[in-house]
């Protein structure tokens, strides 16, 4: 494909208007006649047993229907495989309501049902439970002592590299050296959304579900083994989901509830979880990062050292990649890398945007600014010096990596020629102007997924999967490959998603979905092609016989001659001559792995900060984002996806912690008054580069996905800039006013 | 959130018999806050009283020439009244610093002064709080307590006060107007908030059966040498770490009169006569300026994560009291911090610029 009238070109969401209109229907949203509300009562403990729960007082309220416990719950899957999602990492995961166990504070401990949500809200205040305390530990420093090499890997995470040369040696011999420990906070997702699921029953032990999810066919999957049921009993959707971040990735506990009350009750549930709730569990873990980095006097890297501490819950051994990401993108000769996990009485963590990437790279490239204000090198010159052609870890090249003109378009675009390199020495009244650089690397996935289209006797063509939009916008990327492939317009394409009986897919995570379900949808179109092109060559003399499907294009709703185009048929044509009420074609696309190459998305990150002097305030005043990542097939979108993620990494550098009351074992700021994300007044230039990169290795579209890179390396950046401002090296996020005066 | 009766009180005496006839009952006006705190099932009140169509919504001029807020005025119309921008700027840009624009929008002046603590503990009932439950014990002493107060504690409690208006009626010597079943009357507002002392869980002195019918301010506004300065954890949408109502009554760069009240340190917006006395006849220089800081902060004690906010609180005074004498008072729409500590053994003038 080279010139194109949809992909590539900007083009607003498909499903904008069904979502700022209300008509778009979320998981909590759907009405039926009967439906029971159910209200989770939350432990207030961290750790212990439940002695006893008496449920009288809340029974006796008027329109309370069931108290669902560990006590009365219905029969449950008593084997952890059951309880292992698709993205499960290893142990043994967490069961809603299963025994009498406390594992973290704000653990489901009983399920009020009622008719109306106010009498199961009210009735669940009455619940009086008794427990037996222990004392929980959720402080990891004082557990990072205990910290261990995860025995058993997680699927799809790669382990840290071996070993490369002798860092420790190299090190010792390095002339500019730098040492230092990072550390980063516990962070939720916070989507606008919060868990909610309803469970409607149809009756003959049917179920169908919407749930706030990123993977319809993992929640039927896991719902099915959970309760003993078979798949086709249990059809989950989520046609719209209210921002998820990785949160939606694994089924919660909000499923389990609805799913068992509908069956217990053999009516319909909802359950929908409370911002309070939302923050006790599925979270970014802390980190505890120790980076020792040595280069030669000319700024070139001869040793990397990264060790990493990770929390996990006591259950679960919940793993990232935090440490590998030098090694994909600096030239050195000589690494190590270490990652260990701490168990703490919390919940499992949970993947949130660029898990793993998003903490090792603050890290890593705050060393690396470290290390070239040590080396007094330019911090973009110190990268630029380092630069890799391929990825170490794996001695490959990559598919394709357009690093360098994303600093260079990023640079040019920031003014970074302009910056003077000494810290505290660029001002503008009483506050100091600090100026930060950072790079960023994401892995470019891919997974299998199928599609299907489907294209009527009037030109209407629907394309469909079983993935997720979970506000990125999947479904007006589908939209537009399949109206591309077609030559119909974009309103003559309806996208369908979400539903556990399309065709297979995935979770919808990982930055992936583009990649993977844009070449699902393509293939399948091809496939239309070929069917719409015999068709074609029925009618009567037909202008394209023996045409083979290279030689057509297919626009403006006809199949023409290229070297001709006065050699048409019109696909409503070819669709008569074929007499057919609709044609179909189902897809599936299989990443291929010729082994050869490594795939990863990059970006460069400038920015730039004023702080008062005296007072700490600090603003973020620009942010460039220069982003390769393949070819962008809606740059609308796309920009949304990175602007919003630099406005992550903005909170992430100054804003977002949740707070850990260790005595209690509780997790404290559990409000978004209280838990701070940006808001407008901190928001200021923000700056979006795609950088051209051709890709035809990693798939036909050439497309890799950008729904994580943005916010990777934008709290590096941030956090450099403040110590180009103030001279002063906070490693420890969020930067916030107490940390810079102290 | 228990079941409770509403009701609607037509008129003032309505209301005051309303509520003294039912100890579990609360007054609503806009409910920004007692809502939440309803839904978080922190206040469980047995009958709420809607006071939102009393006729008490008019700002007029007090017969001293002050001004007279009613009590359901909302804090949006109070930021923007002429009467207020033009004569008490530093109550309009205290106002415009708290909450958001849609908040102050339901937000009521009499809402504001009994808005309650967010101390997390106090919003969390599965942990102990005096404040909450008399007698459970302070979690925050001894856990997540960066939010909280420097000044005034009490082992019992150390939750801070989170009002920005609160701030500035206490340095303009506002009056709280009340009524209650034997009549009206007014409270300083010094007076009206209370420290923790060993019975946190009153916030305020007003009685149980007792309805704020007004704000009152005296005549003196400070309207040229004042600053609202809130320093916090985000430039919008936070309550504050330290914030300083300063104003200043300067003749030829000598202080006749100086206020200063803080916000964010303490159980109530913290006023400290002697120190603002001292400032008496001082020239507006930094040397001034950091003796009343220093006098201001001389009791304060910080806990294991909010110490800092006791040199925070001295640079914010320090800052805010500059800005009050440079008459460039902090807009609350730029969020650059306005001004500069003028520099030790420089006196300034103090005229406007």
């Amino acid at each position: 494909m080279t010139a194109t009238t949809y992909i590539g070109v900007p083009t607003s969401r498909v499903d904008g208007s069904a979502k700022v209109t209300g008509v778009a229907r979320y998981a909590a949203e759907y009405n039926m006649r009967g439906m029971a509300h159910g209200v989770v009562v939350s432990s207030p403990i961290a750790r212990g047993y439940i002695r006893r729960i008496d449920t009288r007082d809340a029974l006796a309220v008027d329109g309370v229907i069931d108290v669902l416990t560990c006590e009365n719950r219905p029969n449950l899957a008593g084997s952890d495989e059951k309880y292992r999602d698709e993205v499960a990492p290893p142990g043994s995961p967490f069961r809603p309501l299963y025994d009498d166990k406390i594992r973290y504070s704000g653990q489901p401990v009983a399920l009020v049902v009622a008719e109306e949500l106010e009498i199961a809200r009210y009735a669940a205040t009455l619940l009086r439970i008794d427990y037996e305390r222990e004392q929980p530990l959720t402080d990891f420093e004082q557990a990072r002592a205990q910290a261990y090499v995860p025995p058993k890997k997680r699927d799809g995470i790669a382990p840290p590299a071996e070993d490369l040369g002798g860092a420790k040696r190299a090190l010792a011999q390095a002339a500019v050296r730098m040492e230092a420990e990072y550390r980063t906070p516990i962070e939720h997702h916070n989507p606008m959304e919060p868990y909610a699921t309803t469970a409607i029953w149809e009756g003959d032990g049917q179920i169908t579900v919407f749930d706030k999810t990123q993977g319809v066919q993992n929640s039927q999957q896991y719902a099915a083994n959970v309760f003993g049921l078979s798949p086709d009993k249990v059809h989950v959707m989520a046609p719209y989901v209210g921002g998820a971040f990785g949160l939606g990735l694994r089924p919660q506990y909000q499923l389990v509830l609805a799913v068992m009350a509908a069956l217990a009750l053999k009516r319909s549930v909802r359950v929908v979880l409370t911002r309070q709730q939302m923050f006790t569990f599925s979270y970014r873990p802390a980190t505890i990062q120790h980076l020792a980095l040595g280069a030669q006097a000319d700024g070139h890297l001869v040793s990397f050292a990264h060790d990493a501490v990770a929390m996990t819950s006591r259950f679960e051994d919940y793993q990232e990649n935090v440490v590998n990401w030098s090694r994909q993108l600096y030239a050195c000769p000589n690494s190590a890398l270490t990652y260990k996990l701490a168990k703490l009485d919390l919940y499992t963590p949970c993947d949130m945007r660029a898990p793993g990437g998003v903490v090792g790279a603050y890290a890593i490239e705050c060393a690396m600014d470290e290390l070239a204000h040590a080396a007094k090198l330019d911090p973009l010159e110190l990268r630029l010096i380092n630069y890799s052609d391929k990825d170490q870890s794996e001695d490959k090249p990559y598919t394709s990596k357009e690093l360098r003109a994303c600093y260079r378009a990023g640079a040019e675009k920031f003014g970074w020629a302009k910056r003077s390199r000494e810290p505290r020495s660029m001002r503008e009244g009483s506050e100091l102007v600090g100026w930060g650089m950072a790079t960023g690397i994401w892995e470019a996935l891919q997974v299998k997924a199928s599609a299907k289209a489907v294209l009527g006797r009037n030109g209407d063509l629907e394309v469909s999967s079983a993935f997720c939009d979970i506000g990125t916008g999947t479904y007006t990327f589908m939209t537009q490959i399949a109206a591309e492939m077609l030559g119909v317009p974009l309103y003559s394409v309806a996208a369908r998603l979400a539903d556990s009986s399309l065709p297979d897919a995935p979770v919808e995570g990982g930055s992936w979905t583009t990649a993977s379900l844009g070449s699902a949808v393509q293939e399948a179109c091809m496939g239309l092609r070929g069917q719409l092109l015999r068709m074609a060559q029925r009618v009567d003399r037909s202008p394209l016989a023996g045409a083979r499907l290279d030689d057509v294009a297919f626009v403006d709703g006809n199949i023409r001659r290229k070297d001709d185009a006065s050699r048409a048929v019109s696909l409503v044509d070819a669709m008569r001559a074929g007499d057919v009420e609709r044609i179909e074609q189902s897809a599936t696309f299989e990443p291929e792995d010729d082994g050869k190459h490594a795939r990863f998305t990059h970006s460069a990150i400038f920015a730039e900060v004023k702080i008062d002097e005296e007072l700490g305030v600090i603003r973020v005043t620009r942010v460039v984002n220069a982003v390769a990542a393949g070819r962008i097939i809606n740059p609308k979108t796309a920009r949304s996806q990175i602007m919003g993620a630099v406005v992550w990494g903005i909170g992430m550098a100054l804003h977002e912690e949740t707070l850990v009351d260790h005595k209690l074992g509780r997790l404290m700021n559990h409000s978004l008054a209280e838990y701070h994300v940006p808001v407008n007044a901190d928001i200021h230039d923000i700056d979006v580069i795609f950088v051209e990169e051709k890709d035809d290795i990693i798939n036909p579209l050439g497309v890799k996905g950008v729904g994580e890179i943005g916010i990777v390396g934008t709290a590096a950046a941030i956090a450099n800039a403040i110590f180009h401002a103030t001279g002063r090296r906070v490693r420890d996020l969020p930067i916030t006013i107490d940390k810079l005066m102290r | 959130m228990n079941n409770f009766e509403y009701s609607r009180a037509a008129d003032v005496a309505e209301a005051v018999r309303q509520i003294a006839a039912d100890p579990g009952a609360k007054f609503i006006a806009g409910g920004t806050n007692l809502i939440d705190l309803m839904k978080e099932n922190v206040a469980r009140p047995t009958r709420l009283i809607d006071i939102s169509r009393l006729p008490l919504s008019r700002v007029e001029d007090t017969k001293d020439g002050g001004l007279r807020i009613g009590a359901l005025v909302p804090n949006s119309d109070l930021a923007y009244h002429p009467q207020v921008e033009a004569r008490y700027p530093l109550l309009a840009s205290a106002l415009l610093a708290g909450a958001s624009a849609q908040l102050r929008n339901m937000a009521s002046t009499g809402g504001n002064l009994l808005q309650r603590t967010r101390c997390y503990y106090f919003y969390d009932t599965a942990t102990p709080c005096n404040k909450r439950e008399p007698g459970s014990g302070c979690a925050a002493v001894d856990g997540v307590n960066r939010m909280h107060a420097i000044l005034g504690t009490s082992p019992h409690c150390i939750a801070t006060h989170p009002s920005d208006m609160c701030v500035a009626l206490a340095a303009l010597d506002a009056r709280v107007l009340v009524t209650g079943p034997g009549g009206e009357r007014a409270i300083a507002f010094e007076d009206f908030h209370r420290l923790p002392g060993d019975t946190p869980h009153l916030d305020t002195s007003l009685a149980a059966d007792e309805i704020i019918t007004a704000v009152e301010l005296p005549p003196k506004g400070f309207a040229r040498n004042y600053t609202y300065l809130k320093i916090r954890d985000r430039l919008s949408y936070a309550f504050a770490l330290v914030s300083v109502a300063a104003a200043l009554d300067l003749k030829d760069g000598r202080i006749q009169e100086a206020r200063i009240a803080l916000g964010g340190v303490a159980h109530k917006p913290w006023r400290d006569r002697e120190a603002e006395a001292r400032l008496k006849d001082e020239p507006a220089t930094r040397e001034a300026f950091t003796r009343a800081a220093d006098a201001i902060l001389r009791n304060a004690r910080g806990f294991s994560h909010n110490a800092f906010k006791i040199e925070l609180a001295r640079r914010t005074i320090l800052r805010a009291l500059s800005q009050a004498a440079q008459a460039s008072p902090q807009s609350q729409s730029d969020k650059r911090i306005a001004g500069k500590t003028p520099q030790e053994n420089t006196s300034e003038t103090g005229r406007p610029r």
